[in-house]
């Protein structure tokens, strides 16, 4: 074998090699999954019925539902979602197109980095602090969505700003050489072009903020909850603390209660997702 | 008085000395091409008649630079007002991704022109006058994206066109286009400079003799040479000009 031989028989050897390691690694994460939900499914698909998911909590496993859970958790991510978003995009907005470059941007742009990286329970305590304590909101629906803001904001403000940024310059100059304001060239085109992207993001963040459980139990959400939230200042909890108390439980029938609450959550954040996905497809026509 | 004009411009980007005092006035209804190597600050000098380089981090502008007498960087008037009476029309055909129809229509929009039958007729004018109305006329609600490229560029023109300018600054307009979209594009120019007074940028010597009526060639930022085209070609005064036009560098 010459030299030229051997090279590309190492090479073929390689290609092989990295293709196995990317399968195996595919098969991995994937057969993962699969055994969580074959194993969540055994479990928990006896238990999902109308009757489980319009019920309150009860000390009878049979008896149980998960519906201030599931009111909860709705209500919740849509207040995140409705102070989160806006804020986030306009953060972004201002960061991309406003904002000079200057050593206080660039403080600004690594603290948003670090906050999308802090532990989500910090938040947890820095709701409990500013919003339960200081303002007084107590274990409210409002300071739990105000907290759940915080924690995705980071998240919102990055992945819109990459959106931003890939809007093409040539369109921005091609605005403003028509005589276009700044807003006027954000809102025709930067924002439309960028939306597709905006709204993955989106979708990202409060996806986020569907499964995060520490902040709340941090702030004091209950786990006992026998009436729905009908205002801002109820008290409330979500589908995922609802499911770490019957895990908790020593009894198996609250362990199948778990189970069908984890598949109730699964496809109520596929719901969710899809519905954005929808959206942004129509959109980015 | 010069319908464009500059005095003793310097421009810098940071430290970086773009334009050194550069002077120079352009008479209405002329087509002045610039030339000279990359770098040399051609492109700068066009980008400052509609204040292009604002938008550029770190760039400060000395001197005067005066559109029908009135110098546009005093502060007083806005740049949206200056960059609807100079038009540009760039490299790169940069169409919104809109329909064609919609791309025309949008200087008129931002400048809150509602009147739908006059957002028609300029619309119609700026094709015909960018020679685009027949080639496009019946698919107006069609997606700018979907037409040549030549076309495209053309668009851009009338896209400019709708806000009447009265100036237009073309960077290097047809460099991007095949020479038969290249060929319309200088037919157009010819066209245009009976009501235009137009700027344009060109690495393309033969088009520079073409269709303007002076030349300006730059060379590290510095106007070394400012003539009638004729003069420049035939008849440089220069040595840098001499040699930049017959090849010898740049």
């Amino acid at each position: 074998m010459n030299h030229r031989e051997l090279h590309a028989a190492k090479q073929r050897v390689k290609n092989i090699l990295f293709r196995s390691v990317a399968i195996i690694g595919l098969l991995f994460a994937v057969s993962v999954l699969v055994l969580l939900l074959v194993n969540v499914l055994q479990d928990g698909i006896g238990r999902v019925n109308w009757q489980f998911i319009t019920s309150y909590p009860s000390r009878h496993a049979e008896k149980a539902g998960i519906i201030p859970g599931l009111v909860g958790t709705l209500y919740m991510v849509l207040l995140t979602a409705l102070m989160a978003v806006p804020v986030g995009i306009g953060a972004a907005i201002y960061l991309e197109e406003y904002g000079t470059r200057n050593w206080l941007a660039r403080l600004i742009e690594i603290n948003i980095a670090n906050l999308a990286g802090v532990p989500s329970i910090v938040y947890g305590l820095l709701g409990l602090g500013l919003f339960v304590r200081f303002l007084s909101l107590d274990r409210s629906l409002i300071a739990g969505s105000l907290t759940m803001s915080l924690l995705i904001m980071p998240v919102i403000i990055i992945s819109t700003r990459e959106a931003i940024r890939s809007v093409p310059n040539g369109l921005r100059e091609a605005s403003f050489a028509v005589g276009a304001t700044k807003w006027q060239t954000i809102w025709h085109h930067i924002l439309p072009i960028s939306f597709p992207s905006i709204l993955t993001g989106i979708i990202l963040a409060v996806s986020r903020a569907i499964g995060e459980t520490a902040p709340l139990i941090t702030i004091g959400a209950l786990t006992y909850v026998t009436f729905l939230p009908n205002k801002l200042e109820s008290p409330f909890t979500i589908l995922p603390i609802q499911i770490f108390n019957w895990v908790s439980r020593p009894q198996t029938e609250f362990h199948e209660n778990a189970a069908a609450g984890i598949i109730v959550l699964l496809v109520f954040t596929l719901l969710l997702n899809s519905l954005a996905i929808i959206l942004r497809n129509r959109f980015s026509r | 008085m010069y319908k464009v004009e500059t005095r003793e411009v310097n421009l810098y980007y940071g430290d970086n000395r773009a334009l050194k005092s550069v002077t120079m006035g352009i008479d209405e209804n002329k087509v002045v091409a610039m030339i000279g190597p990359s770098g040399c600050g051609k492109s700068t000098y066009l980008r400052l008649f509609n204040r292009m380089n604002d938008m550029i981090p770190g760039v400060r502008v000395e001197g005067e630079v005066l559109i029908n007498g009135k110098d546009i960087y005093n502060g007083k008037i806005r740049v949206e007002e200056i960059r609807k009476r100079v038009g540009m029309v760039f490299q790169k055909p940069n169409p919104f991704p809109k329909t064609i129809f919609e791309n025309v229509a949008y200087g008129l929009r931002v400048n809150g022109i509602t009147n739908k039958r006059f957002i028609e007729e300029t619309v119609e004018k700026s094709l015909r006058n960018a020679a685009l109305w027949e080639e496009v006329k019946d698919d107006l609600k069609k997606s700018a994206l979907a037409i040549s490229g030549g076309q495209q560029q053309r668009l851009c023109i009338a896209r400019a066109l709708a806000v009447e300018p009265s100036v237009i600054l073309m960077d290097e307009p047809s460099s991007a286009l095949d020479p038969l979209s290249s060929a319309k594009i200088e037919e157009l120019i010819w066209e245009l400079k009976k009501k235009y007074t137009i700027i344009i940028v060109t690495h393309n010597m033969q088009q520079a003799s073409r269709v303007s009526d002076k030349t300006a060639f730059f060379y590290l930022g510095e106007l070394i040479e400012y003539n009638d085209t004729k003069e420049i070609f035939t008849n440089p005064r220069n040595e840098r000009t001499q040699n930049y036009i017959t090849g010898r560098f740049g």
